[in-house]
Order: structure tokens, then C-alpha cells, then sequence
């Protein structure tokens, strides 16, 4: 289960296989069926991000345990054109690719932990994970 | 993975199997729209039952299903969002304003019925809700 999994990101149906494969490793981890949903959504979202942005990418998914919580992490990087204004990027309704400017806020919403780092013309990484508490 | 249209009267049901990439959803909303026509339809059933998710680019898909069908004269619906589906929608920031929705095939059909009965005895008006 400690094995990370990596998805390559550079076609639309590469963004269904990444959030069915996060959907069965939040499965596994014993996520519930809610919390597989919402991993799934923000795994769709980031990674139609790579597609649109940068055009190619990936996104690696991997479980963590810290004290007595179990983790689902998810990396999606790539080597695009960076984001100018994380904060901006970060902020509803703001979008450079008249999308719907939902994608890296709503992610956020979803997720517990969200942290985004990128430089202009170096590309991007979004971490995110989300944590469950495991049962005494 | 072509989303089967079925016709029912005039209606159209697109009931969604499986996962949809975001170029299956625009085939989807290119056929629903030129079907309208094809088939005189005044009412739209999208049936998202199977999809265990549902993002921005599939709810956006979704809204411009029901607002392009309703320039062309039919109603739309879209039934069998699952709770979870629901919840994380919310979460992510997605609605699905102006577009109808009911819980499953059975309500979506009794509410088509009701809004094109409406649409008879008001005369030939189109109805125009938000």
C-alpha cells in the first residue's frame, strides 16, 4: 500500500484514469465512500489543470500514515508555464483559461491539506492530501 | 465510450454508463442538441446516475446541455446526481443554476410532463425560468 502510483497526465482520459485510481487507493485506505468522492473531484480538477496549462504532466498518489491518521497524498506536477499569482490563482472565479475558475480553490475546499508551488516558466506542483482517523 | 440517446415519446434520455471523458461529454452535448432538432424533442433527460463523480468541466457541460436545448425549444433534466456527487459539488464550488434536476428517471419524466403541459396550455410561449 506504501507504493506510490504515477499517472501520467497528457490526455483527457488520463484525467479519468488518475481520479479512479485515487478513488481505489482512498478505497483501500478505507476512506469513506463520501471522502473517495471528494478525493476523486479534486483529482479531476488538478489534473485537467495539467491538461489545460501545461498540456503534459503527472500525478502521483501514495498513502501516508502519521500518528493515528492514514493520509491520501496527491502530487501533481508539471513543467508548464508556471502561475504568476499562486495567491490570485488561488482565489474563486479566477481564471486564464476561460474555464470556470473552480479548479484550484474548489480542490482547496476539498482537501485538508493544499499547498501549491510553482515558478514562471518552470512549471507547477500541487500537493494535497486528506486524512481520516483510524479506528482504536 | 458513446453515451446511448434513446427516444421516449418527445423526449430524449441520455443515460450516462460509465465514466466520461471531458471529449465523450462534449459528444454528448453536440448529439443531445442536434437530436433536439433531428427528433422534435420538447424535453431532455440526462441520467448521471452511474457517474460517481462530477467536476467542473461535466457540470459546465451539463448547463450548456440544458441551456442550448432550451434555445432550441426543449426542456432538460438532469436526474440521478448520488448524494456523495452532491456533496462534493458543493464543496468544489459547482451548481447547477437554471438547470432543473430530479432524483431519478421516474420524477425527471413526471416533471417533463408537467413543464410541456404547461408549455401547451400557455399557447406556443416558451417558458423562461431564471
Amino acid at each position: 500500500m506504501a507504493d506510490d502510483q504515477l499517472i501520467p497526465i497528457a490526455a483527457d482520459v488520463d484525467v479519468v484514469t488518475a481520479r479512479q485510481r485515487g478513488r481505489d487507493l482512498a478505497a483501500e485506505a478505507g476512506f469513506s465512500s463520501g471522502d473517495q468522492t471528494v478525493i476523486a473531484a479534486a483529482i479531476s480538477e488538478i489534473a485537467r489543470n495539467i491538461l489545460m496549462y501545461a498540456k503534459r504532466g503527472e500525478v502521483a498518489l501514495s498513502v501516508v500514515t502519521n500518528g493515528d491518521r492514514q493520509g491520501v497524498v496527491i502530487v501533481a506536477r508539471d513543467q508548464g508555464p508556471g502561475i504568476r499569482d499562486v495567491s490570485r490563482a488561488l482565489e474563486d472565479g479566477y481564471s486564464t483559461s476561460g474555464g470556470l475558475g473552480l479548479g484550484l480553490p474548489g480542490a482547496r475546499r476539498l482537501m485538508d491539506d493544499f499547498d501549491v508551488s510553482s515558478s514562471v516558466g518552470k512549471g507547477t506542483t500541487v500537493t494535497m492530501k486528506k486524512w481520516r482517523r483510524m479506528n482504536a | 465510450m458513446e453515451v446511448p440517446i434513446l427516444k421516449q415519446g418527445h423526449y430524449l434520455i441520455a443515460s450516462i454508463q460509465s465514466a466520461l471523458t471531458d471529449a465523450d461529454l462534449s459528444q454528448l452535448r453536440e448529439a443531445l442538441i442536434e437530436r433536439v432538432g433531428r427528433f422534435r424533442a420538447r424535453g431532455v433527460i440526462v441520467d448521471v446516475t452511474a457517474l460517481d463523480v462530477m467536476d467542473s468541466f461535466a457540470v459546465r457541460t451539463l448547463r450548456d446541455i440544458a441551456h442550448m436545448a432550451r434555445l432550441r425549444g426543449a426542456e432538460t433534466v438532469i436526474v440521478g446526481i448520488q448524494p456523495e456527487v452532491a456533496f462534493a459539488m458543493v464543496q468544489l464550488g459547482l451548481t447547477l443554476k437554471g438547470v432543473s434536476t430530479a432524483l431519478d428517471l421516474e420524477e425527471g419524466l413526471a416533471f417533463l410532463d408537467r413543464q410541456t403541459q404547461l408549455r401547451i396550455e400557455r399557447g406556443s410561449g416558451r417558458i423562461d425560468r431564471g
